[in-house]
This record gives structure tokens, C-alpha cells and sequence, in this order.
């Protein structure tokens, strides 16, 4: 049975369409993101599943129960929130250990299990501090404990790595993998950082405008983008006439990943019209008959000083043809 | 507009007078409750005594007006806390039909002359032919003091992030649990300074009560009568100073208690 | 993080994905109120509304009806029929006289707040740090939160004609001083509490507080580098205060102006204590009906300083005063 399901499913606040039509299935035990920029209904689509919203068309189902006209506190679905959320009048134990006091269970068994959750994030010890003495990346945890505590049937986690700094996320987004796969929970998780939803998720949605564009594992929405748009969103693209590429007629489209263009003595001629170094690649931008490019080249390659002339190939196969933009 | 750099002398000068001209009188009135002179206001004061507070305590004019204007004070301000919370939550939580009116609304007690509130309430009272009493006495503060407690809540109401509750009740807590649980530790404080202020305007509220009271006397209402004519000028003194401290202990706390925040208790009258 | 055992036994044996609704009337009552959102806050706001609305804006107007009826003067009844002719009264020059002078009383009140106002929150804003900033902004609330008959009985007691004032007058010697400003017409009389200048101190003293709050608001939301950003232009000391810092305290002035002067248009009880037994336009209303009986003369008295009031505010607005309050 898949773990949460929308059939047609639309939130529209009055004439804006924040979700329209939206149809997917989450399968139980599944890590899935749902990627897209601000304002793209993926954050609408997360408050439908817990209850926070209720759709304006279209049902969804939770384990194969209707959710319609459920209130948030009725669903086994916990979420851990962008702000955290955590409640400042509580020391840490007790925020952990909500969700277990407000359905009654005792103080002692909700203790024992609000330290369990604490170990589990490995901060086991912290119970009497307060949220407000917390770092940003302690307070994620917290909050996540405070969610895993109710053993919810799905969790939803709403861009909860955004106010953390690089080194911190890159370390979060590994925990939350290693944690989701131990725990075999059904993880929602919405972000607008495709870096992030390529290297955590099992599938992707990529959402704009309140619409779908399209749902596949990482590779397949990086390698086979089926519009303009996940092309460009997901990764940077080259979306570049079809003949030019070599994949199709002229007419379409087809999208070109930057560090699939090499620098081939035996290729096409162009000209690099700029150069900029960032440490892990090079990127050059490139003017091939008039069609603008770019390119990534790995940091020991030479590259050549703009203004001058080179030789740039690829491999056909690399290029995919775009649907509908 | 913080400044590290020391203040020029003159402004200096000019705000600490400034500040001992606010401050100076009121403590002239506790000197004055300890002179033996008793008919007039001779300065300096011939001798000190403490007899007057014994004097005081023995009046017993004195002591009905004061548990007037307690009784009124506490009512109001009860009233108040429950009429002013509830617009507050309902003003700062959601858009609604007539928001900016009730804003509106809720100012005008405060931002009209206390005159026209009084001269309004009491031509409405003789119309709807309601004799006066305590009652009216309440009525009258009760407007105003919802005004003192909605500013507090609605101040922290803002404060409180829409988030809390959501996490609350996606924990599983349902509506009265989020408001016990939740919503209430975190407005506490504001209501408990909201109440405070309410209670003390209560207590010095004349200008209003002198239309809607008949022929009851709140404690300033007594005072004003021994200022057009003074029975025993050191007993009004004594009252006075007594005054004073009561009044100033709630402002404290209520400085004490939403010091934390943007928004301290008080600022608003 | 560490293996969890228990919480992976959702996997094994799984509750359920909504829960049964609770019971206990009362908290199905709140979720009704709850899920029906316009209900709730109709159902909070309607006391105040009804209070406020009915009572307190319904007797206002049924006052400010009472404005357009007149007296008859032979029964000394009120003749409910529209007419002017009480607004005329108005201008007969006894009563025209009350308006100007409280109207004139109000404007030198709040010019002489402003100026006396300006150095405490100036200083208190910028230059106040740690304990004198408490010092500050107790020393201000105290006399705003002390009772307000307690203040003028103060002042009674300060310029009563054996009181300090005259005792200091003396000891300074310099009382031919205090002599001469008390013979100046109009505004002396026989003692400080007898004459214009006794009501006008006193009015200044009670509403200083209402003037300096507002002004200090308003210098705190300068933000210091504003003023960096003029000093790193080349602006003098002096050219600051006047170009950036005075411009933008001027709201918070109105907004404080707006207080004075509408607290001294109404105010019936300090000319009663500290003045002439010439009358102000608070006094005038209170004697009108009170023993005159001449409700729709009282009315039309009150509504000279809603007009005045409701004139000023409009342009106070327009200068954007209304962002100190």
C-alpha cells in the first residue's frame, strides 16, 4: 500500500492556484522530496498531508485512509518544521515529549521514551536545557526527536536544513539518510536545494507553479528532464536546438549538462567568451556559431583565455530531447 | 540611533533636569505628609511628624473610598482581560470583514477627551434610564481598561509565532489542549502586565468617573472634593503618598514582565 | 546515529494512519469553533463590538445629535428640532472666548512640552546605556503612571503662595522676579495658582510624559548607521542633528502634539484647581450640563475640539505621524 497518495488533488485560495491537479503516490518506507522554487505548491502540498490545509478538489489518502476533514492532531503524521518550532516556555524533555503527554501517556514512560528519541539524534544528556540555549543544528534535532518520539506513520520535513550553514547541512542530510533507511519510515522531506533532494531522496517531485513536472528517481530527472523547466532547475542545462545538438530536428529542444561538453581538439570550433575559476571545475562560456554555451571542464584541464579559439565535442547520447517545455 | 560617544554637557544638563522636574514634585508630596503644619502649605515645613498617618488611618471616608475604587478596579480590569484577549486573538490571528474597524474601535475610548466618554456614557445611562451605581462606575472603566490589556495581548499575540500552534496540534494536541499547553504560557505574562495597568488607570480613573458615579466616591473622586475644599490638608497628603506607591508597585512588575519583548508594558498610554 | 530498534516496530505492527476522534464536549466544541473559523472570531469579537459599538459610539452620537437641537430658554426645555442656532451660540463672545483661550492654552502647552521634551528623550535614546537607561524609563513612567490628581495636588501644593517655589524665589533673591511675571496682564494674577501661567505649567507637567515617549520612540527607530552613513558624507555634528536626526524625530513630535494638545483641549479639572475662575472649554461643557441644563449647548462645546482634533490628526497623517504612535 503506498504510504500517502493524491488523486487530482487542487488548494486554490480564491483565484490563485497554489496546488493544481496534482496526482502522486509515496510508497511506504520511501524517502521522497519534493523540490521547487518558492511559491510551487511543494510546501502547500506537505500542510495537505498533515492537516493543516484541506483541498479545494481531489482527496488524499494516508495508508489508504481518507484524510478529508481530518484535523492535524487526529493523523499519525508528525512534522518537523522549518522554524523548529519548538516551544520556548519547555525545557528540551518536555518539548520531545509533547506529542506523548497530549495523548496521555504518564510522565514516567514519556520521560523514558522523549531520552530514547534524544539518543537517537545524539543529544542524549540535553533534556534540561532550554530551546533558546540550543545551537540551530541542536534545535533540528530536537525537533526531529520530537516528531520520531510519536512513531508517526509518515514524517514531513519542511526544508528543516535551510538555516543551517554548508558544512552543518552536508553533515544533516547524511544522518537523515542513515536515520530514514534504519527506521524504514516513509520520509516527506520538501526543499528548494536540488542538490540536496538529488543526494537524500529515493524519488523526486519536481513541482512549479502548483503542477507536477515531473516524478523519477534523482538520476532520471537529472539525466532525462522531461520540460524546459526541470532541464534548468534541476542542475544548470544547456536547452539548445535539437539539431544542434544531435538528437533530434530542428524545431525541439534537447538539454545539454555543462560537464558533458569536453574540450576536444577534434571537435567543433567555438570561441570562450568568458572563464571563472571555482576550485572543484572551470566554467567556460562559449560561443559555438552564434549559440551560446556552457561548459564545466575539470580544474586540470587547460583551459584557454577568453577571446581565443577552441574545439568542443559531446557525446550525443548525453543530450536528451525535451517534451513540452 | 545608539551612540557610544559621551553626551555634550549641555544636553546632559538639559535631560537630568529635565527628568528631576518630572520627578521632583511627586516627592515633595512625601515630605508634605509628614509636616506639622495643618492649614496651609508652608514651605519649609515647620517640624516633621508621623501622627497624620495615624490620622488617616482612623478616617473612615477615606477607607470607603478606597474599597470603592478597589472593588471597581478589580472588575474592570477581569472584565477587561476576558473582552480585551479575546479581540486581541481575533485581531492578530486572522483577517476578517471590519478588522480595521474594531482597531478602530478599540482606540477611540483612549484617543476621545475623557470628557465626551464621560458626558456619552452618562446621557446614554439617564436614556436607557440606568441609575447609577457601581455598576456605571465599571462600565465606564471597563471601556477604557480593554483598551490597556488588548494593546499587551496584541503585542504578544505578534509575537507568538503561527508556528507553535501548528506544532502543537500536528503533536496531536486538539484545540483546548493547544490553548492550555501552548497559547497561554506563552501570552501570560502579557495578560498578567495588561491587567496590571488596567487595574492601576482603574484606580486613578477621575475624569470619567466623575460623570458616571452619582453619588458614590471612588477614591480620586474623594480627592478631588478635598482639593476644591480641603477638610484636613495633611490627610489628603497622606492619601497621596499612599497613592503614589500603590500605584508604582504594578508598573513595576509590569516592566519586570514584558521587559524581554519589543513592546513594554506601559508605553502605550 | 544509532540503530532504533523500537521505532522501526512501526514497520512490524502498524498503528493506525488517522486516529478515532476524542470525545469530552467541551473540546469538540472548541475543534467545532475551530473548523469553522469565521464563527470564532465573530464569536470573539462580537462582545467588544457590541460594547463598544452600541454603547460607547451610540450614546457619542446620540450626544453629538443633541448639538444641532437648541434650549428653549423660557422652559429651559431641549427643542428636538434641527437647528444651528445653538452652534451660533458658539460664537457670542463670551463663548468664543473659552474656545480661544483653551484653544491657545493648548498650542503654548504643547510648544512648551516639545521643547522641554526633546533634550530628556534625546538624550535618553541615544546616549542613556544599562542602568541609566532603566533610571530613564522608570523616572518617565512613574509620573505617567502616578495618579493624575496626586500631580496637580503637587503642583498645588509647589505654587501655593507660602509653598516652595516662592520660598526658593526668596532665597535665590529674586523675588521682584517673581512679582513682576505675576503683574504682566492676562497671563499673572495674585499667585502662581491663581493665574494663566499656574495652568499653563501645570498642563506642561502633567503631559510632559505623553511628549517624550513618543519622541524617544521615534529617535530609537533612527538606526545609528543612518547617522554613520551622513558623518562618512561629510556632515558636521551639528548638520546631522539638524538634516537627519530632527527630520526624522518630527513624527514622533506630531504624534506627542497630538496628545497635548487634545488632552488640554478637554481637560476641565486643572483650570478648576490651578487657574483664573475664567473658563475653559472642558469647564464649559461640564457646567453646561450640569446645572445649566443646556445639554446642546454642552454638545456643541464638545464638538469644537473633536473638529480641532479631527483636523489636526488629518494632517498629522499626512506627514506620517502616525508610524510613532
Amino acid at each position: 500500500m503506498d504510504a500517502v497518495t493524491f488523486r487530482g488533488v487542487s488548494r486554490h485560495f480564491g483565484p490563485v492556484k497554489a496546488v493544481d491537479e496534482v496526482d502522486l503516490a509515496i510508497r511506504d518506507g520511501e524517502f521522497f522530496a519534493m523540490l521547487g522554487p518558492s511559491g510551487s505548491g511543494k510546501t502547500t502540498c506537505l500542510r495537505l498531508v498533515a492537516g493543516f490545509e484541506q483541498p479545494t478538489a481531489g482527496h488524499i489518502e494516508i495508508f489508504g485512509e481518507r484524510a478529508e476533514g481530518v484535523p492535524p492532531y487526529l493523523r499519525n503524521v508528525n512534522t518537523v518544521f522549518q522554524s523548529y518550532a519548538l516551544f520556548p516556555h519547555m525545557n528540551v524533555l518536555d518539548n520531545v515529549g509533547f506529542g506523548l503527554r497530549v495523548k496521555g501517556v504518564g510522565r514516567a514512560e514519556r520521560h523514558r521514551a522523549a531520552r530514547e528519541a534524544l539518543e537517537l539524534v545524539e543529544l542524549g544528556g540535553y533534556g534540561d536545557r532550554r530551546a533558546g540555549e540550543l545551537s540551530g543544528g541542536q534545535r533540528q534535532r530536537v525537533a526531529l526527536a520530537r516528531a520520531l518520539v510519536n512513531k508517526p506513520r509518515v514524517l514531513l520535513l519542511d526544508e528543516p536544513l535551510g538555516a543551517l550553514d554548508l558544512k552543518l547541512r552536508e553533515q544533516m542530510q547524511e544522518e537523515l539518510r542513515t536515520l530514514q533507511r534504519s527506521l524504514g519510515l516513509t520520509f516527506v522531506f520538501v526543499t528548494h536545494d536540488q542538490d540536496e533532494a538529488l543526494s537524500m531522496a529515493d524519488r523526486v517531485a519536481v513541482f512549479a507553479e502548483g503542477r507536477v513536472q515531473q516524478i523519477g528517481t534523482p538520476e532520471e530527472i537529472y539525466r532525462r528532464p522531461a520540460s524546459r523547466f526541470v532541464a534548468d532547475f534541476v542542475g544548470s542545462s544547456n536547452v539548445i536546438p535539437a539539431d544542434v545538438a544531435g538528437v533530434g530536428p530542428a524545431g525541439q529542444w534537447a538539454s545539454l549538462r555543462p560537464e558533458d561538453i569536453v574540450l576536444d581538439p577534434a571537435g567543433r570550433p567555438a570561441t570562450v567568451t568568458a572563464r571563472a575559476f571555482h576550485g572543484r571545475y572551470t566554467r567556460l562560456a562559449l560561443d559555438l556559431d552564434g549559440q551560446p554555451l556552457t561548459a564545466l571542464v575539470p580544474p586540470h584541464a587547460e583551459a584557454p583565455d577568453p577571446g581565443t579559439a577552441t574545439r568542443v565535442s559531446w557525446d550525443a547520447a548525453r543530450a536528451h530531447l525535451l517534451g513540452a517545455a | 540611533m545608539h551612540s557610544d560617544a559621551r553626551a555634550p554637557l549641555a544636553l546632559r544638563l538639559a535631560a537630568f533636569g529635565g527628568l528631576i522636574f518630572l520627578l521632583a514634585p511627586i516627592a515633595l508630596i512625601f515630605v508634605y505628609a509628614f509636616t506639622t503644619e495643618e492649614t496651609s502649605y508652608q514651605w519649609p515645613p515647620p517640624g516633621l511628624t508621623t501622627k497624620w498617618l495615624a490620622v488617616t488611618v482612623g478616617r473612615p471616608d477615606v477607607w470607603q473610598a478606597l474599597g470603592l475604587s478597589l472593588k471597581v478596579a478589580a472588575i474592570s480590569t477581569t472584565i477587561a482581560l476576558v473582552l480585551g484577549t479575546l479581540a486581541a486573538a481575533a485581531v492578530s490571528r486572522s483577517r476578517f470583514f471590519g478588522r480595521e474597524t474594531i482597531s478602530l474601535l478599540v482606540i477611540l475610548p483612549i484617543a476621545l477627551p475623557g470628557i465626551i466618554t464621560g458626558i456619552s456614557l452618562r446621557s446614554a445611562f439617564s436614556l436607557l434610564e440606568i441609575p447609577f451605581s457601581t455598576w456605571t462606575i465599571v462600565l465606564g472603566h471597563a471601556t477604557f481598561c480593554i483598551v490597556i490589556v488588548y494593546n499587551n495581548a496584541v503585542a504578544r499575540f505578534r509575537r507568538t509565532s503561527g508556528a507553535l500552534i501548528d506544532a502543537a496540534m500536528d503533536l496531536g494536541a486538539d484545540g483546548l489542549q493547544t490553548f492550555t499547553l501552548v497559547i497561554l504560557p506563552n501570552i501570560g505574562t502579557a495578560l498578567l502586565a495588561g491587567g496590571m495597568l488596567a487595574f492601576a488607570l482603574s484606580f486613578d480613573e477621575v475624569i470619567v468617573t466623575t460623570f458616571t458615579a452619582g453619588q458614590q466616591t471612588t477614591l480620586p473622586i474623594w480627592m478631588l472634593e478635598e482639593l476644591v475644599r480641603p477638610r484636613q490638608r495633611p490627610v489628603t497628603n497622606v492619601v497621596a503618598m499612599a497613592v503614589v506607591l500603590v500605584t508604582f508597585l504594578p508598573i513595576l512588575a509590569a516592566y519586570y514582565l514584558t521587559r524581554d519583548g519589543e513592546h513594554t508594558a506601559g508605553a502605550e498610554k | 546515529m544509532t540503530q532504533a530498534a523500537p521505532l522501526s516496530a512501526t514497520a512490524r505492527d502498524p498503528a493506525p494512519a488517522i486516529f478515532a476522534p476524542r470525545g469530552g464536549l467541551l473540546p469538540r466544541l472548541i475543534d467545532w469553533i475551530l473548523r469553522h473559523p469565521r464563527m470564532f472570531v465573530f464569536l470573539m469579537v462580537l462582545p467588544i463590538t457590541l460594547w463598544l459599538g452600541i454603547v460607547y459610539v451610540g450614546s457619542l452620537i446620540a450626544l453629538l445629535i443633541q448639538s444641532f437641537f437648541s434650549i428653549d430658554e423660557f422652559s429651559g426645555l431641549v427643542v428636538r428640532e434641527f437647528t444651528l442656532k445653538t452652534y451660533g451660540e458658539l460664537l457670542r463672545p463670551y463663548n468664543f472666548d473659552i474656545i480661544l483661550r483653551t484653544v491657545l492654552m493648548a498650542s503654548s502647552v504643547t510648544v512648551a512640552s516639545a521643547i522641554l521634551a526633546f533634550p530628556i528623550a534625546y538624550f535618553a535614546a541615544r546616549y542613556a546605556r544599562g542602568r541609566w537607561k532603566a533610571v530613564f524609563y522608570l523616572g518617565i513612567m512613574l509620573p505617567l503612571w502616578s495618579s493624575y490628581l496626586v500631580k496637580v495636588y503637587a503642583w498645588k501644593l509647589v505654587l501655593a503662595k507660602e509653598g516652595i517655589l516662592t520660598w526658593l524665589f526668596a532665597k535665590l533673591h529674586l523675588t521682584w522676579l517673581l512679582e513682576a511675571v505675576l503683574a504682566v496682564p492676562v497671563i499673572g494674577g495674585n499667585s502662581l495658582s491663581v493665574s494663566y501661567l499656574g495652568t499653563f505649567i501645570v498642563f506642561t507637567y502633567i503631559w510632559l510624559p505623553y511628549m517624550i515617549l513618543p519622541v524617544q520612540a521615534s529617535l530609537e527607530r533612527v538606526p545609528a548607521t543612518l547617522i554613520e552613513a551622513a558623518a562618512d558624507l561629510g556632515a558636521t555634528p551639528r548638520q546631522n542633528f539638524r538634516l537627519v536626526i530632527l527630520p526624522l524625530a518630527l513624527p514622533g513630535v506630531v504624534a506627542g502634539s497630538i496628545f497635548t494638545f487634545s488632552l488640554t483641549l478637554g481637560d476641565y479639572i486643572i483650570p478648576q484647581i490651578i487657574g483664573s475662575s475664567r473658563l475653559f472649554i472642558g469647564q464649559a461643557v461640564y457646567t453646561q450640563q450640569g446645572t445649566a441644563g443646556n445639554i446642546p449647548l454642552a454638545a456643541a462645546f464638545t464638538v469644537v475640539p473633536i473638529v480641532i482634533m479631527g483636523i489636526y490628526l488629518w494632517s498629522a497623517r499626512r506627514m506620517g505621524a502616525f508610524d510613532a504612535l
